[in-house]
């Protein structure tokens, strides 16, 4: 039987393996016992296991025992869903909620949120199609929005010599931003740094995006999970929709309520009025037909039955909670460490840092050096997911990072 | 606080989504008697969502096993995609052996069709068109503009003989340029149901390879068309076979019932594991900036089936029963058509396979049959069989019938 003569794909490249998820790939390949991946950030408990909530295990077997369909969503999602989640990060009583004017989709995850946002603004914003992510961002905001059709440039973000936030030069990069261009913010938890803005800050850029007629373009991955307070990880978005701000907010529901698999998000719009909102849910719904139709919907029921039921809403943001205080208490116990150790450089940035990631400073051969002599597996730009250490590991971890610091692995 | 932009004055209102938008419709009718042969949902006798027991049993398996929700690895989970590309190619298939065969699990079928363009547009050097069958799923042609190919259509449904204008086809799929790429309905076409027989697969077979042409099949009802899985993965199969380097769409929403867990695989027959291995990575890079990864629990409910002696069983039982209901009405439909006396021929309602029948009726007819009995279908005449049972098919052919004879008026229009 012959094949094709010469293959379509003879020429395909060999593509570089991702940069995050590529991690856990060597992770995986790798025999050590010390082994350990800081690479995604999924949070882990204290023996450093995966982590599903109590609250959705009770809310899936009242999903089990009701023996609900399979039948399609909505093309927009799980209506009770979406209700709820708009809830939950802009808060019950704002305007825009209240007001019927906030075009709002189910998505998948995060991700899926980002990628119709960018598709939208690519096909519809009027004033640009240049989109600002800070420098550095999660990688892939990139191929995300230039996929869209989306220019991408960067402001400053993060200052190495502090290894805090570049304050002055992020407005400067904002205010320098021609009128009406796109600006992505990080809303709490900065990935990968760990660096956000402090409530101050966050009013004094709300003026800059203001005067300069700029849309907010908002991506809230870690509600609750960087303070372990859900309203007030919330205050940028809630903040700039008090200020009038029309912006556009992405969630995502992996980590907070520990959904990862299963791919719960939304995509939100606030609009001016309650038929503008109906104008941009027709043409969200053009643009996710030809992505996959119509979204899963195991996680959105799971995510409605707990954030519509008052007693698991409450087991809930208890349990989030815990899961910030744990990285919290980590945090301070590498800081500790290091600097028991007398690890060279300063170290108050681990403690800082807010959420399940912190940028530790190491440089590229560094990490190499680090996967290669102590199986410790983290992204190259030095980012460590918190959530992967504990009580028995946080030691071992410590020593090699020391080590690799003063050139001694 | 009013606002200081007004970015979204000049976003235009979007029309309702041709299939989708008829149920829309339907919920908000009111009428008692109203029947929705739109979206392609299997119904059971009742006219209820039918969810299967093998799928039952593998929630209660699932639920037992307390697994945690990880990510998924960008491809998808991994025992899924073993059994899913066993069910479609086969077993011994000799490509999946050789592991020369790049799959993904994939959001459904559009999903698995999405990546397909994606890839293409993004690889493929061949010319940028992608050839649909006239008519097809309407939501294909946004699928493929999307990532900015072109559509072109080669002949396909023969209005007059209700059929498959097969002369039409091989001679359009021959004048198209070497190397176009030509989707394939792999059984159960969607709308027409009108499937070209075993010797005409083999024909299309030889004329796709003398034109170096690159084929992508969407086999959206794989045990839906016939009852039988591997009758329906004939042409697939075949293609494999004689060394078609095939694309291949595969969804689970209609055969094991699980429509809205979005489940699917997006797979390429490669020359070898090495060129499958470059694939892959590749792959990955149309996925990642779209979902990152994908659904968890419809591939682990899929894994759990497939992968259990037993409930595969029950499954093709299950699946054998659904199609046949199916194959009932059919029968039913155009006994009752003859019966009222309908003007017209109607042996296509029974000769049509899967789950959608081409009626043949115009779209006045349809508005008609929506605005004055109503009963909501596709304007392309398009129902789904499945829609129908013993409680309201009387109703439909009665109805049908009046809107071919011109008798579906309101009162109020006399």
């Amino acid at each position: 039987m012959a094949r094709r003569a010469v293959s379509a794909w003879a020429n395909v490249p060999q593509g570089p393996p991702d940069p995050i998820l590529g991690v856990t790939e060597k992770f995986k390949a790798d025999p050590s016992p010390n082994k350990i991946n800081l690479g995604v950030g999924a949070y882990r408990d204290g023996k450093g296991n995966p982590f599903v909530l109590p609250s959705v295990k009770k809310a899936e077997k009242q999903l089990v025992r009701a023996g609900a369909n399979h039948e399609y969503l909505p093309i927009t999602g799980l209506a009770s869903f979406n209700k709820l989640a708009a809830e939950l990060a802009y808060g019950k009583d704002s305007a825009p909620l209240k007001e019927g004017r906030l075009a709002i989709t189910q998505s998948i995850s995060g991700t899926g949120a980002l990628r119709i946002a960018a598709a939208f603004l690519g096909r519809f914003y009027p004033e640009s199609k240049t989109i600002y992510v800070p420098t550095p961002t999660w990688g892939n905001h990139i191929p995300l929005a230039k996929d869209s059709g989306l220019e991408v440039k960067h402001y400053k973000y993060f200052d190495k010599s502090t290894v805090g936030l570049d304050f002055e030069g992020m407005k400067a990069d904002i205010e320098a931003a021609p009128e009406g261009s796109i600006i992505m913010l990080h809303a709490c938890a900065h990935n990968p740094t760990g660096v956000d803005p402090t409530e101050s800050q966050w009013k004094e850029l709300s003026e800059i995006i203001k005067q300069k007629k700029h849309f907010p373009f908002f991506d809230m991955a870690y509600q609750g999970f960087a303070s372990g307070d859900i309203v007030k990880d919330a205050f940028a978005v809630r903040y700039f929709v008090e200020q009038g701000h029309q912006l556009l907010l992405c969630q995502s529901f992996a980590k907070n309520l520990g959904l990862y698999g299963e791919r719960v998000g939304a995509v939100s719009f606030v609009c001016a009025d309650k038929e503008e909102k109906a104008r941009v849910d027709s043409q969200l719904k053009i643009i996710i037909r030809p992505m996959y139709s119509n979204p899963p919907i195991h996680g959105a029921r799971i995510v409605s039955a707990i954030l519509g039921d008052e007693k698991l809403y409450n087991d809930w943001l208890s349990e989030v909670k815990k899961m910030a205080d744990r990285i919290i208490s980590m945090r301070e116990k590498l800081y500790t460490n290091l600097v028991k150790l007398n690890t060279p450089g300063e170290w108050g940035h681990i403690k800082s840092q807010i959420g399940m990631f912190s940028f530790t400073g190491l440089t590229p051969e560094q990490v190499d050096k680090l996967a290669e002599k102590a199986s410790i597996y983290m992204t190259r730009d030095g980012r460590i997911s918190m959530a992967a250490l504990n009580k028995k590991n946080i030691d071992y971890f410590a020593k090699a990072v020391s080590q690799a610091v003063k050139g001694e692995l | 606080m009013s606002h200081f932009t007004n970015f979204w004055a000049s976003v235009p209102q979007g029309p309702p989504d041709p299939i989708l938008g008829v149920s829309e419709a339907f919920a908000k009718d009111q009428s008692s008697n109203k029947i929705n042969v739109g979206v392609g949902a299997y119904r059971d006798e009742n006219g209820k969502p039918y969810v299967l027991e093998s799928v039952s049993k593998a929630e209660d398996i699932l639920h037992q096993k307390r697994s945690n929700k990880e990510y998924l690895p960008i491809t998808g989970e991994a025992d899924f995609v073993k059994l899913a590309s066993e069910l479609a190619y086969g077993k011994d298939c000799k490509a999946l052996q050789d592991g020369r065969i790049a799959v993904s699990q994939s959001i459904s079928g559009t999903g698995a069709l999405r990546i397909a363009t994606g890839f293409l547009s993004m690889f493929y050097s061949g010319p940028r068109v992608v050839y649909l069958p006239n008519p097809t799923w309407g939501n294909h042609i946004p699928v493929v503009e999307q990532t900015g190919m072109r559509v072109a259509r080669y002949r396909y449904f023969d209005k007059k003989t209700v059929g498959l204008d097969f002369d039409g086809m091989k001679e359009d799929i021959k004048a198209a340029e070497q190397g176009s790429i030509i989707l394939l309905h792999a059984c159960a076409q969607n709308p027409t149901g009108i499937d070209p027989t075993q010797d005409q697969w083999k024909e299309l077979c030889e004329i796709t390879k003398a034109k170096k042409h690159l084929v992508l099949f969407d086999m959206a009802y794989q045990g839906f068309a016939s009852g039988d899985i591997i009758r329906d993965a004939f042409a697939v199969r075949y293609f494999v076979e004689q060394g078609h380097q095939i694309l291949l769409a595969q969804s689970f929403a209609k055969n094991l019932g699980l429509y809205g867990e979005r489940i699917g695989t997006f797979s390429m027959v490669c020359t070898n594991k090495e060129e499958k291995d470059r694939i892959q990575s590749q792959v990955k890079r149309v996925i990642r900036p779209l979902y990152s990864s994908p659904p968890l629990h419809g591939a682990q409910l899929v894994a759990t089936i497939l992968g259990s002696p037993e409930l595969y069983e029950q499954w093709l039982g299950e699946v054998k029963k659904m199609a046949d209901r199916i194959i009932a009405m059919r029968e039913r439909l155009y006994d009752l058509l003859v019966e009222f006396k309908t003007p017209g021929e109607w042996g296509h309602i029974k000769s049509q396979i899967g789950m959608f029948s081409f009626t043949g009726l115009t779209p006045e007819q349809v508005d008609a049959l929506k605005d004055h009995a109503h009963v909501y279908m596709t304007r392309d005449g398009r129902i789904s069989m499945a829609g129908l049972n013993e409680g309201n098919i009387q109703y439909f052919a009665e109805s049908v019938s009046k809107a071919v004879k011109g008798e579906l008026q309101s009162k109020s229009s006399l």
